[in-house]
């Protein structure tokens, strides 16, 4: 007979989810290619705007790569949001999550494979994008250096916690929320200042872009470009903002598994 | 010694009653059926013996522990099968095996694995998707899931309901083989009564979310004056009472 689960947190239960994830990913080609391809479209697109505003636009111009790695960094918060929320919607296709948490699982290694596998799918996707960038634009992301690693985790981080809402939105109402996985983040889009800066928005609204991690990353991203200066103060502010986003998108995650038990969705969650 | 033991268990989903008051005791090493027709409450009350469903009020202790407490304890010690979940369908079966060898800190994987392949006939099956497999293979992969850890306690529902009788046989022999060997709780939710009157020690009769009667299957048969136990089924299917049988016959 099995001894008793030695531990309350355990690193083979959250590899062995991050391989469940992992089989899936080699087991389609699909699958592999859908991460890198939306990434490398709009790249390209905005490639090609930049090329166009680069002559046009003396804004584009101090900054050529300003819009590419504007339009990279959102598909880090958009590909760690998916990859979280789409993954988890994975196990509600499946009908898999009573089999699951019969198991050992606790609700929060679920959580911590969901983001590791969302770090592997983001890298795939943005890196294949960013790479493609140096030869077709010869605008390599990377130069930016360690800055880079800051809004990179920054984003990441954020896109994490709205995954979570999303999870628990999905463990509440069921499938019938599944576009919301896709939809919801193109809400704070415009008041994040992926393009243009937040002085550009309307003055009531800039209070709300700046309750957003994303909002001090763009800006950072464009003081890093324009004047190649790194902003502490912005950098903090995000660092701050996604402490709370975390911990708010975590705790409605494991709050809605509470609620599903409560309710039996385990058992009935799915298609 | 007890292996389950339900007290006062009820489970409320909004207006719905799904199970009142249950209170039960099953011991190590036996065999119980839930029995009952559907939404007698046999699902919801095995899902609350996993902590997959928090019951309403009573209490559950698995193994000496208080389930609603730290259902993680014990949750390492027991399995289960179910036609309500499925496994990852895109997995092969060696994948989602794998998966849950690791879930549950099974220690030399392969070997396990070794061994249940050929007791569920499933060596051939091992590289094929889940998907793939029919509802017959798809149980016995799941059967091999849930005994992947050589449960202390291991809770079936509807065990062999989509196998042809061959291979449920089969089936019943190897579940019963393994509690021989292991000493394991077996609890199983069926509508096969003859299935039950086969393995079963015990049955528990559930209707409309409660226990109406209890006792061992020939026990049962014996008590309501009938022959075999889907008559006895039939009987409590239908509100009649043994002592209702009993005074009709005279």
């Amino acid at each position: 007979m099995m001894g008793l689960p030695k531990h309350v947190f355990s690193g083979q239960r959250i590899g062995a989810m991050v391989l469940r994830y992992l089989y899936l990913l080699r087991g389609s080609w699909p699958r592999i290619v859908e991460q890198a391809y939306w990434p490398t479209v709009q790249m390209v697109i905005w490639g090609l705007v930049t090329r166009f505003f680069v002559t046009n636009s003396s804004w584009v111009a101090e900054a050529a790569g300003v819009l590419i790695a504007a339009v990279l960094l959102w598909d880090v918060l958009f590909r760690a949001q998916l990859g979280v929320s789409v993954i988890f919607m994975e196990e509600l296709f499946a009908r898999h999550l009573g089999h699951l948490f019969a198991s050992p699982l606790r609700p929060y290694e679920l959580a911590l494979s969901l983001v590791l596998i969302s770090l592997v799918r983001t890298c795939i996707g943005v890196g294949t994008a960013a790479l493609l960038a140096i030869p077709l634009y010869h605008y390599s992301i990377f130069d930016m250096g360690l800055p880079l690693l800051a809004f990179f985790t920054n984003l990441l981080i954020f896109g994490w916690a709205i995954g979570f809402g999303i999870c628990a939105l999905l463990l509440r109402y069921g499938l019938g929320v599944e576009s919301l996985a896709w939809a919801s983040i193109f809400a704070i889009a415009p008041v994040s200042g992926i393009y243009y800066p937040i002085a550009t928005l309307p003055e009531w609204l800039q209070p709300v872009a700046w309750i957003l991690p994303t909002s001090h990353v763009f800006e950072g991203m464009r003081a890093v470009l324009f004047d190649r200066h790194f902003d502490t103060g912005m950098f903090l502010w995000a660092v701050a903002l996604n402490v709370v986003y975390l911990i708010a998108g975590a705790a409605v995650f494991l709050r809605a598994f509470g609620h599903a038990r409560e309710r039996g969705l385990l058992l009935q969650a799915g298609e | 010694m007890a292996a389950i033991e339900v007290h006062q268990m009820s489970k409320r989903f909004g207006e719905v009653r799904a199970v009142h008051e249950v209170s039960f005791t099953i011991e190590r090493g036996s065999i119980c059926a839930l029995l009952g027709a559907n939404a007698a409450g046999k699902t919801t009350t095995l899902a609350m013996l996993l902590g997959l469903v928090t019951p309403s009020a009573g209490s559950i202790r698995v193994l000496g522990h208080d389930l609603l407490r730290d259902r993680f304890e014990v949750l390492g010690r027991m399995n289960f099968s179910s036609p309500y979940v499925d496994l990852p369908q895109r997995l092969t079966v060696v994948e989602n095996l794998t998966v849950y060898g690791r879930l549950y800190g099974v220690p030399n994987l392969e070997k396990r694995l070794a061994e249940l392949a050929p007791r569920l006939e499933i060596e051939a099956l091992m590289r094929r998707e889940y998907r793939t497999l029919s509802a017959g293979q798809k149980t016995r992969v799941v059967l091999a899931k849930a005994l992947i850890n050589r449960p202390e306690v291991l809770l079936l529902d509807e065990p062999t309901a989509s196998l042809d009788p061959d291979t449920a046989d089969r089936i019943r022999r190897m579940l019963l083989d393994y509690q021989r060997e292991t000493g394991a709780t077996l609890v199983l939710a069926s509508h096969n009564m003859s299935e039950v009157e086969r393995v079963c020690d015990r049955v528990l009769m559930m209707r409309g979310g409660e226990i109406v009667d209890r006792g061992t299957p020939a026990g049962l048969i014996a008590r309501y004056g009938r022959d075999t136990l889907e008559e006895v089924f039939l009987d409590i299917a239908r509100h009649r009472s043994h002592d209702g049988l009993a005074a009709a016959a005279t």
